[in-house]
């Protein structure tokens, strides 16, 4: 019977071959792909206990870092920058994955990007566990404060976009309400479930919400600029004469009218007025008037130079594509003249109009992170300036226009005038929702300063007419805010060369 | 391998019998291998409270000296068993107790292991703590250790189980029946129906059991029947076909315990028993063609199978497709595959893995746990002691002299190496799962009793088979038989000349 034994003994071999052969198949041969495919959860687990880079504002002021924890996470991440921050950051959850910048840099972040591939051969040579490159931000966190501090002292839902005109540095991007990154990032799933569960089932205003970048809103009379620029440009001066009537019939409409603000002539004239009164006193019968002189496609195509109708953008953040809208007849046109009917800009597009102005008329790309650095801080990449169109607006109408904007300034009222520093800007009271002369508007404030020599310019959005109610205006709720934000940034400016 | 050179009794005594008492007279005395199994246990001891000492290392836990009195508990249950094989098995192989002390070790490392990550997740998800089961696990060792001493006490030499042939073929059927007609809340866990449950107490996988009983039972039979069954038969196409009738209560035998196996969808269970009885066939017979007529058969089967039930059609398609529905039907072996992957060839490291996504990763999946963490490296490792523990067990039966003992241990053996290969298969997409545990490793008092009886039968046949013939004093060789040539007695009696 030994002879079958043997054969028998020769069978268990070869089962135990063919495991281990089927063993080194799936653990060698197709090691990578069953590690790396997305349904596998480790690769969430393995990059939550790797040494995850910082994000950092311009000045190094650290917004988010990990620390070590005794735990088997290894470490714990951290928002120093707390909820002034979190709508840039966002937050690094293992139960909620990761959004905002935690989110768009997880590559760099955590050391998988291809730039960062030298560090990972080298920490894995010496042994030394894995770290992820760091991200440096635009941001000045003095801007940011200041712009944060003020919207939410009153509760404002709201933005404000800061940019530096010569280069499409983003110095600040507020969102507000904003929420607390640091419970996400908890490793005990109740204190993260705790935190999402009070902020998502359909929270009105939803603190998630980045307002600078993702929500469009009704420009208003910020929204005249525009209209300015392509009047200017196909031929009108500062000193044409408009309308200053108080009401407009609207063609082919059935006699709907548009009025002014306030159903007054345009400051309280009759007659005509000049372009440059139009615009300082906002008057909706003037623009309405020249824009359907222009024509959609003029006014369509300024806003084009200037950044709208694009596709979505990204900035490290999703920032959503602003619109003229169809403008398909004349009615629509006088409408959209005025930064109504189906014209929506984002807060950031905003600011990117205002800093084209305030940059001759070279548009400058936005962008916020300024570079990337490996683990041991050694620059990756750097974004260097990028023009996006060197002739969004023509030089010289760029410089009728800053005249024309630092007019508006001075005739506008409202708190927070600076001495010594001069402004240039534009406010706008947008209507909106389905029933737009009961809904407290969403007011606006773009300007740029020093007027003469720009080094920063600012986007104020404010929902619902703040704290103001139906009352509410651009000058009264955003301005002073705008104006404080604006004197923030030459100061920082100043102050960091 | 061991099998290949495997030494017959003569060879072996020749080699080993040249030793001398200092007058010059031969000794019968030859090592019994006990300093051998005492020096492995020792360094199994070793191994295992290493591997503990990872985990707790890799889990952030502080390591403590609480720790050495595990593993030296561990050593003192072994120690304990080595003892008493001294005295009543000793010439046991010493092998067989050492590998199975570090396969039930490195499973209790696993399961603890596994205790801590389920006690980690029910921390971060807020809720109740579940019960650790290594705890069991090690009270289950210890009874299961207890029960192996028992079997080689009460057993003195296996030809005593000869006696109870039938009765232990009939026993092992019914026991195995017993789930099937228990109502479902006695008999039932996760759908299949192969349980007996008391309710507060414990629950008895009767089907662990019944295999032992069965080989016994087929051991038995075959021996008796052999002549009969080698010789007999009607030749059809080049191969001889056996008579029913010499068949006849091994058939019933199988086809009642593969019928209630497969009603209970322990599908695992009954492919085990039916490879073991056809391999035990050709072992006693020497006859390929009962392998051929087995293999058609289960063809047959499996393709009846195949077509006619839900359950059978659905683990082939996961085994085919296990990414079809990654999320559901496809989970448990799609976890298993990512385990094993990220695992790769050095594995994660004991308690630096995360084992615990695999479902049942401390019973049917403990191999992908053990792939995950010790990696391709690993697991060879631990199946190539499988390997050895069969190589072991058949080089018992290779070296014992009566038949019963020889088909017995053969087929002991090729059963523990085949589940080895069904389960491990199962896990890594080689054959389509089926539910087994992976003997000595996985969690279960059942299985873990079971393995350890059979392994005592092993342990008992390797005795006999190592247990020098005893000559009181070597015959004198018969005259008519004596050499014609002059040579001095001394000689004869192994003394130098």
């Amino acid at each position: 019977m030994n002879r079958t034994l043997r054969k028998v003994g020769i069978a268990m071999i070869v089962l135990v071959v063919a495991l281990l052969g089927n063993l080194t198949y799936n653990q060698v041969v197709m090691a990578d792909r069953y590690r790396q495919d997305p349904l596998n959860q480790r690769i969430l687990f393995e990059e939550a206990t790797r040494l995850r880079g910082q994000i950092t504002a311009a000045d190094g002021t650290i917004l988010a870092k990990s620390v070590p924890s005794d735990d088997q996470y290894r470490y714990q991440r951290e928002y120093p920058g707390g909820s002034a921050y979190a709508n840039l950051t966002g937050y690094y959850s293992l139960r909620y994955g990761p959004i905002g910048l935690e989110r768009s840099q997880q590559d760099i972040l955590v050391g998988d990007d291809p730039s960062l591939l030298g560090d990972r051969v080298q920490d894995f040579l010496t042994g030394r566990d894995p770290r992820g490159g760091n991200v440096e931000l635009t941001i000045l966190p003095a801007v940011q404060q200041v712009a944060y501090d003020e919207l939410t002292a009153k509760g404002y839902t709201g933005a404000v976009v800061a940019i530096k005109p010569s280069t499409g540095e983003i110095l600040a991007l507020v969102s507000t309400p904003s929420f607390d990154p640091a419970p996400f990032a908890s490793h005990s799933e109740a204190v993260q479930k705790k935190a999402y569960n009070a902020l998502v089932p359909a929270r009105d205003p939803d603190p998630l919400t980045n307002r600078a970048v993702t929500n469009l809103y009704p420009p208003g009379s910020t929204f005249k600029l525009v209209v300015a620029a392509a009047a200017l440009n196909a031929g009108m001066t500062p000193d044409t004469s408009v309308t200053s009537s108080a009401t407009i019939t609207l063609p082919n409409t059935g006699g709907a009218t548009l009025s002014n603000f306030g159903r007054e002539s345009c400051n309280g004239q009759v007659g005509d007025v000049t372009l440059t009164e139009a615009l300082a006193h906002s008057c909706n019968t003037a623009f309405a008037e020249v824009a359907m002189s222009l024509g959609a496609d003029a006014i369509r195509n300024q806003a084009i130079a200037l950044g709208m109708d694009s596709t979505e953008s990204n900035i490290g953040l999703r920032v959503s594509a602003s619109t003229t809208g169809e403008m398909a007849d004349q009615a629509a046109v006088a409408q959209s003249g005025i930064g109504q009917r189906d014209v929506v800009t984002t807060p950031l597009e905003s600011a990117v109009i205002a800093a084209t102005i305030a940059n001759n008329g070279v548009r400058m790309t936005p962008h916020l992170i300024s570079r990337v650095t490996a683990p041991d801080l050694t620059t990756v990449s750097q974004t260097e300036p990028e023009v996006a169109n060197p002739d969004a607006i023509k030089a010289s109408v760029a410089e009728q226009l800053k005249a024309m904007m630092i007019t508006t300034e001075d005739a506008t009222p409202g708190a927070g005038q600076i001495a010594g520093l001069e402004i240039a800007s534009k406010t706008g009271t947008a209507e909106h929702g389905t029933d737009p002369k009961n809904t407290p508007p969403h007011t606006w404030y773009v300007a740029f300063a020093p007027a003469k020599a720009p080094t920063v310019a600012v986007a104020v959005l404010v929902e619902n007419g703040g704290d103001a109610g139906l009352d509410a205006t651009g000058s009264k709720v955003a301005a002073p805010i705008g104006r404080d934000v604006l004197k923030a940034a030459v100061a920082a400016q100043a102050a960091g060369g | 391998m061991s099998v290949e050179s495997a030494e017959v009794p003569g060879k072996r005594s020749r080699r080993s019998a040249p030793q001398t008492n200092p007058d010059g007279t031969p000794t019968v005395r030859r090592p019994t291998g006990r300093a051998a199994e005492l020096g492995l246990l020792i360094l199994v001891a070793i191994i295992v409270t290493s591997a503990l000492a990872l985990v707790e290392l890799n889990q952030n836990r502080a390591l403590s000296l609480a720790l050495l009195w595990y593993g030296l508990a561990f050593f003192v249950v072994f120690g304990v068993a080595h003892l008493i094989v001294r005295s009543i098995a000793r010439y046991a192989d010493p092998l067989l107790l050492p590998l199975v002390a570090l396969l039930n070790g490195l499973g209790l490392v696993m399961i603890h292991r596994l205790d801590l990550a389920n006690t980690a997740k029910a921390l971060r998800a807020g809720d109740d703590l579940p019960s650790p089961i290594a705890p069991t696990q090690l009270v289950w060792t210890g009874v299961a250790v207890a029960f192996f001493l028992v079997v080689l006490m009460v057993i003195k030499h296996h030809s005593t189980l000869q006696r109870y042939t039938y009765t232990l073929g009939l026993a092992s059927v019914v026991f195995l029946a017993v789930p099937a007609v228990l109502p479902a809340r006695f008999s039932e866990v996760n759908g299949a129906k192969i349980w007996i449950k008391i309710p507060g107490a414990f629950s008895i996988q009767p089907a662990e059991f019944a295999k032992i009983g069965l080989i016994i039972f087929a051991a038995s039979f075959l021996v008796a029947k052999r002549t009969v069954l080698s010789t007999a038969g009607k030749r059809v196409l080049g191969l001889v076909l056996p008579r029913a009738r010499d068949l006849g209560p091994l058939l019933i035998a199988m086809v009642v315990a593969l019928g209630v196996l497969f009603m209970g969808k322990d599908l695992g269970t009954a492919l085990l028993l039916f490879s073991v009885f056809l391999v035990m066939v050709y072992m006693a017979t020497g006859r390929a063609s009962w392998l051929i007529i087995g293999l058609l058969g289960f063809a047959a089967g499996a393709y009846i199978a195949y077509r006619e039930f839900s359950h059978v059609r659905l683990r082939v398609d996961i085994w085919l497709h296990p990414f079809a529905d990654p999320s559901n039907t496809g989970y448990q072996l799609v976890q298993s595959l990512f385990g094993l992957g990220t695992g790769g060839i050095f594995g994660t490291g004991l308690g630096a893995g995360r084992p615990d996504l695999v479902p049942f990763a401390n019973t049917d999946f403990i191999t992908a746990a053990l792939g995950e963490e010790l990696g391709l490296v690993g697991l060879t490792a631990i199946l190539l002691c499988y390997l050895l523990l069969g190589a072991r067990g058949l080089r018992a039966g290779l070296a014992v002299k009566d038949n019963f003992g020889k088909l017995l241990a053969a087929g002991l053996s090729f059963s523990m190496v085949f589940q080895v290969f069904v389960v491990v298969g199962g896990v890594t997409r080689l054959i389509p799962l089926t539910g087994l545990t992976t003997p000595f490793l996985s969690y279960g008092g059942s299985s873990l009793l079971a393995n350890y009886i059979l392994i005592a039968l092993l342990v008992r046949i390797s005795h006999s088979s190592r247990m020098p013939v005893e000559r009181p004093a070597p015959p004198p060789a018969p005259l008519n038989e004596a050499m014609t040539e002059m040579v001095p007695i001394g000689d004869l009696r192994g003394g130098t000349a």
